[in-house]
């Protein structure tokens, strides 16, 4: 359909996505120099929230692309993250123990992910309904259950690590999170890593790009499925965590507003590497932060709402601009059925 | 090897029946494998052969009857068990992940790993230029696999074979994508092979092939062996009686073509693939009433794009294309349709129907805006109704009953309801892209004589196959097609199979 | 002979049950199963379900008001199922049907307030209609960004629903705001109401309306053989001529045009106003409707009703029983679940699967 579609509508603009990638990365830095020179202490503070808006994103896009890459498309990942915020807050407040909030959160999207698995490969459901399936549920779920006015039992709070923290600019930034944070930034590079250079690496992407390849040579393509989703699930899951317990302190109905559709954007810009994602989300972030900056400044000359739509209308553009340049695993969505 | 060696049984199935709903796929199948020979598995499509195959590595599970490898009873339950027993194969359509290198699909789940699971990439490099060499199969382990032309990623998926000690190889239909020197080479390696003690089980259709290379032949029809033969002993003629049951005429009946005014005429067309590369690269041809241009080539030299800028799918890069001194260069497939062009696509399935309609449905799919289908944008279901009753009346599609959805029909069955759609518009111009894959003999039959009878009510016909044997049986004219050019255009009584091979492969004849 | 014919007509109405047994079984089932199993989450949460349901039943049927109530819910929901099931029936998956029933209400809303002096025969429908096109408008956005960069409209209603709640927010906070301190528009003129007949709203059998009309296109005329061809096979639907691009372009369209159409009627119709906050979690259950109804425009009436109801019931179970309404929400998600996993239904049922009922959608992104 695509060929088609491309060959009868106008010849967009033929640019190489790596050298464009280049020169916009050099850009970028100038450009965050420049302000901080210009105003340091409204630029530390905003890059720093930069990097804290994008842990749900990041988290979010690692979730959703390790389930692409083994074959299930999960745009159920704002469900993921509304319940596992809603389960770590409520362990958190009935136990008064963070730690244990955070793997409670973690669990529940492992479970939400086993689900969609199971919905997905095992009931053979289009995965997008399957998502969807979850995000309703959760969205009910959440609501039902929500009592009113309740608050988390401590917080998680920064950890400077000794003196990196004092660095200009990248201590503050860098050196000085809290620990879901700091956790997301390693499991970026590990997955980079685990995903091209591993043999569990090599295997979920045969079976996301062509499941019977790898079927013939004796993997067992619905077992990696399943796994996999259940362990992206865990991502998700950690991400409602932070929301709850590192970045309010407090559970709202709704509180993901978004964030879990705006992860398969950063996901698909960054083109389903973890690396990629992390760029692509802390350009989300950026938006993000700099939206609190200006309200915070009290600069309205823009009304609000329309500061408000910018991450929503930035998703629109990056995946007008990109999904046509960019191959996501050619088995995705499909179910894989040998006999 | 010695005699004694070579009378040793490697493989032996014994009974082996599998049944799918609705069909019996093998019927207490018995088959033989000897150390170091090829055994050529001939049958049509459909007889059961691939199905077989797939049991012995272990993809499907047998329902009665016994598996022996190497004198010993096994129970393949996934392929990994017929890969520990040194079971390799090569399917038909590649196994292989287009977006990886060929070492890392050699090793794909048998992995070499520096400790914690971690890819030792150079090894596997390694090994793979050590496998490439002994056994005279070049390739670059580093290349991505989508690069690769189809000939070398055949010798990949041998190559992975034998990185896993495969001694016992199965080949599904091979040849299907190589040019008659490509196949050649092929069998050049499969003697070098048999030489170093593999045995083997070749898959095909084609009765030339089977004469070149095999030790012995055993004969698939309707899921039964009916026959094993010895190639010193059997003419093509006595394998097709096998393989079909009945005396078969291995040529197309037709008279000479009496070709008149100039129909379809191709100019230096140009025409881009998925990717953005040049497919067609300044394509010229011309077809007149009543004859059949044929284009032979190997599948992948532009083939498939060409007949889709004709038909409208793909746009034109540059060049020109006029059908009855109409430019329709750049017409909507609607557009040329309404010029008189009949169209049977390559992929019936993705092109050709909507399987979740019924045939009553499918029969207009090209003209259910006009009347007496509908009026305005009102349809008018008895119209469809009837017309699609007529057509299944005529075209012999069977079973019989317009409501079905196309879905349930077999493949030649859904290849006639094509046909029948097609050849039920007033035709000029008929583009025939692989008009036969996959069908039963008896279809295929009818269907190249409905062909044959377009030619003659005056219709230009452009037959594009892979099957070098259909070009060569329906063709008043043949055009080799190479490397998104027609190299040569040569009457039909030039175009021996040798000569029109040698062009396929891009040689100066 | 006699005894003959009789066996024959009666066999023959026992292949028409069949059929319809066949057709219905699978959401009947459903729904129960949801009903179940939200009996038991209520039952674990310490309430009495039997009280709850037949709460719910009577704040549902239990009067005229009641069912006047029910039909008044189920208005916007025939029209977000419609929309749904439209969208599906090329290949479309629109869940933006939140965002397209906001931006038409509150164009509803403006044209029902600003335009003066026009008398009800113009203004009522001017004001509907106005509404609507803006409802298709918003979704043709995501049609053509679909066809022109192959973004997939999964994402990019989303994306619109949250732009949508932000301009409506911005537009009734703002420019279009009425005085006093509430953040909605004024009431609109008595010109533009659409009024009820009795007990039942007229926007209801406007949305009946609607879904006939809908069915007719689908199945009768040669946009709706587009369509669905598109939607079963969108190359052989090149192949055949159609021109698919522009095909999801009017889809979306026309899809977003009945969920706009609905909020319209809502505006219009039932609140009088439009005012931010009103039907949230509609685009989730058009969703759910249409697969309940299992894509066929008529079979939508029925699906809405019954959830409709559900949502008419639900302030009385929670003033009777004193049980949170959001439970509502819970099994209307287990019924979308069962109603697509309908191997689990059908497991239970005994029933063979029938394939030309699967929906499906994912193909990827589109890239």
């Amino acid at each position: 359909m695509t060929t088609t579609m491309a060959a009868t509508t106008k010849k967009g603009l033929k640019l190489d996505a790596a050298l464009v990638g280049r020169i916009a990365i050099i850009l970028v830095a100038i450009a965050a120099l420049a302000y901080y020179f210009y105003r340091p202490q409204q630029a530390t503070a905003v890059y720093a929230s930069t990097l804290r808006q994008s842990t749900p994103l990041v988290l979010g896009a690692l979730c959703g692309l390790i389930g692409e890459r083994t074959g299930i498309i999960n745009i159920g990942i704002e469900g993921q993250m509304l319940l596992g915020a809603f389960i770590a807050f409520l362990v958190n407040v009935y136990t008064g123990n963070l730690f244990l909030a955070v793997l409670a959160g973690i669990l529940t999207g492992a479970l939400l992910g086993l689900f969609l698995a199971w919905m997905s490969i095992t009931l053979k459901m289009d995965q997008i309904i399957g998502g969807t399936v979850i995000n309703i549920l959760a969205l009910g779920l959440t609501s039902f259950f929500y009592v009113a006015g309740l608050t988390t039992k401590g917080k998680l709070q920064p950890i400077p690590l000794g003196p990196l923290a004092d660095i200009p600019l990248l201590g503050p930034i860098f050196f000085n999170n809290a620990p879901i944070t700091y956790l997301t930034i390693i499991l970026v590079f590990f997955f980079q890593f685990a995903l091209f250079r591993t043999v569990w690496g090599l295997r979920t992407r045969a079976v996301g790009e062509h499941p019977s390849a790898a079927d013939t040579v004796g993997i067992r393509v619905n077992v990696m499925r399943y796994m996999n989703t259940t362990l992206a699930g865990c991502l998700s899951g950690l991400a409602g965590a932070y929301l709850t317990l590192e970045a309010v302190g407090s559970f709202e109905r709704g509180m993901t507003n978004g964030r879990g559709f705006v992860a398969l954007a950063v996901m698909i810009f960054g083109k389903w590497t973890p690396l990629g994602s992390w760029g692509a989300a802390l350009l989300f972030g950026f938006a993000t932060a700099l939206q609190t900056q200006f309200q915070f400044l009290g600069l309205d000359f823009i009304p609000h709402q329309f500061v408000g739509m910018f991450p929503y209308v930035l998703t629109i553009v990056v995946l007008a601009g990109f999904v046509g340049r960019s191959r996501p695993p050619a088995a995705e969505g499909k179910v894989y059925d040998p006999e | 090897m010695s005699d004694a060696d070579k009378s040793t049984i490697v493989l032996e199935a014994k009974g082996i029946t599998k049944r799918f709903p609705g069909v019996l796929a093998n019927d207490s199948v018995d088959l033989k494998l000897h150390k170091g020979e090829v055994l050529a598995l001939l049958g049509e499509n459909g007889a059961g052969k691939s199905t077989l195959m797939n049991m012995l590595y272990g993809l499907y599970h047998p329902d009665e009857g016994e598996i022996w490898i190497k004198g010993e009873r096994v129970e393949l339950k996934n392929p990994r068990d017929a890969i520990d027993r040194g079971v390799g194969m090569v399917h038909q359509h590649f196994q292989l992940v287009p977006v990886m290198t060929v070492a890392e699909n050699v090793m794909l789940g048998s992995e070499i790993t520096s400790r914690g699971g971690i890819l030792a990439r150079r090894r596997a490099v390694k090994r793979v230029n050590e496998l490439s060499q002994q056994y005279g199969l070049e390739v670059d382990p580093t290349a991505l696999v989508e690069d690769l032309p189809v000939g070398t990623q055949q010798r990949v998926e041998i190559i992975k074979a034998l990185y896993r000690n495969a001694d016992i190889l199965i080949l599904d239909e091979p040849t299907a994508v190589l040019t008659p020197q490509e196949a050649n080479e092929l069998f050049r390696i499969m003697r070098d092979l048999t030489a170093q003690g593999v045995s083997i089980i070749f898959i095909t259709h084609k009765l030339k092939e089977v004469l070149a290379v095999a030790d012995r032949i055993g004969v698939l029809r309707g899921g039964r062996v009916v026959g094993t033969a010895e190639p010193s002993t059997s003419t093509e003629t006595s394998l097709a009686e096998m393989m079909v049951g009945r005396s078969v005429i291995l040529q197309v009946k037709k008279e000479e073509a009496r070709p008149q005014d100039l129909v379809l005429k191709v100019e230096n067309l140009h025409v881009k693939d998925d990717r953005g590369h040049l497919a067609v690269k300044g394509v010229d041809l011309e077809i007149r009433a009543g004859e059949i241009v044929g284009v032979a080539g190997v599948q992948g030299n532009g083939q498939r794009e060409l007949v889709e800028a004709l038909t409208g799918l793909r746009a034109v890069e540059d060049g020109r294309v006029t059908i009855d001194n109409v430019d329709s260069t750049q017409f909507s497939p609607r557009q040329i349709t309404e010029l008189g062009v009949a169209h049977i696509p390559e992929d019936r399935e993705k092109h050709g129907l909507v399987m979740a309609y019924t045939l009553a449905d499918n029969m207009v799919l090209n003209n259910y805006y006009q009347k007496p289908y509908a009026r305005g944008i009102v349809m008018n279901k008895e119209a469809v109704v009837e017309n699609g009753a007529h057509l299944v009346k005529e075209f012999d599609v069977r079973p019989p009953n317009v409501l079905t959805t196309a879905g349930k029909l077999s493949g030649g069955n859904k290849q006639k309801v094509i046909v029948a759609r097609e050849f039920s518009r007033p035709t000029r111009l008929l583009i025939a892209a692989q008009p036969t894959r996959g069908i039963d003999v008896g279809s295929i039959e009818f269907i190249h004589n409905q062909i044959v009878a377009q030619r003659d009510r005056g219709v230009a016909v452009l037959v594009v196959s892979a099957e070098l044997d259909e070009v060569l049986g329906l063709a008043d004219q043949v055009a080799v097609m190479f490397d998104g050019r027609i190299v040569k255009t040569l009457p039909i009584e030039e175009a021996t199979r040798e000569r029109v091979g040698l062009l396929m492969a891009g040689a100066e004849v | 002979m006699a005894t003959e014919q009789k066996n024959d007509s009666t066999s023959r109405a026992t292949e028409v049950l069949q059929r319809i047994w066949r057709g219905l079984s699978v959401p009947l089932f459903s729904v129960f199963l949801a009903a179940l199993i939200g009996a038991i989450i209520l039952w674990l949460s310490g309430s009495n379900p039997l009280g709850a349901y037949w709460a719910l039943l009577k704040g549902a049927v239990g009067s005229t008001e009641a069912i006047g109530r029910t039909l008044e819910k189920a208005t916007p929901l025939v029209f977000a199922g419609l929309a749904v099931a439209f969208a599906f029936k090329a290949g479309l998956f629109n869940i933006g049907g939140q965002g397209q029933l906001l931006i038409g209400g509150i164009v509803a809303a403006y044209l029902g307030y600003a335009i003066t002096g026009l008398p009800f025969i113009i203004h009522m429908p001017l004001a509907l209609l106005g509404g609507s096109l803006a409802g298709g408008l918003w979704a043709a956005i995501a049609g053509a960004l679909k066809t022109y960069t192959g973004a997939h409209e999964v994402i990019t209603t989303i994306m619109l629903n949250y732009i949508a709640i932000n301009l409506t927010d911005y537009l009734a906070n703002g420019p279009w705001k009425d005085t006093g301190i509430i953040a909605r528009t004024p009431k609109v003129l008595e010109t533009a109401v659409i009024p009820t007949w009795g007990f039942i709203p007229v926007g209801f059998l406007i949305a009946v309306l609607m879904a006939v009309l809908t069915y007719y296109l689908l199945f009768k005329t040669t946009w709706g053989y587009a369509i669905r061809t598109t939607g079963l096979n969108a190359e052989a639907a090149m192949y055949a001529g159609i021109k698919v691009g522009w095909i999801i372009i009017l889809t979306m369209a026309f899809s977003g045009l009945l969920a706009g159409m609905g909020g319209s009627v809502e505006t219009l119709g039932v609140i009088g106003r439009y005012q931010p906050g009103f039907n949230v979690g509609l685009g989730f259950d058009g969703i759910t409707i249409a697969l309940l109804a299992k894509t066929n425009p008529l079979g939508v009436i029925p699906a809405a009703i019954l959830l409709g109801a559900m949502d008419a019931g639900g302030s009385q179970m929670q003033f009777d029983a004193g049980v949170r309404f959001q439970i509502i929400d819970v099994i209307k998600a287990l019924i979308l679940f069962f109603v697509s996993a309908d191997v689990i239904v059908r497991k239970i049922l005994g029933a063979r699967a029938v394939d030309e009922d699967k929906v499906t959608l994912s193909t990827g992104w589109g890239g």
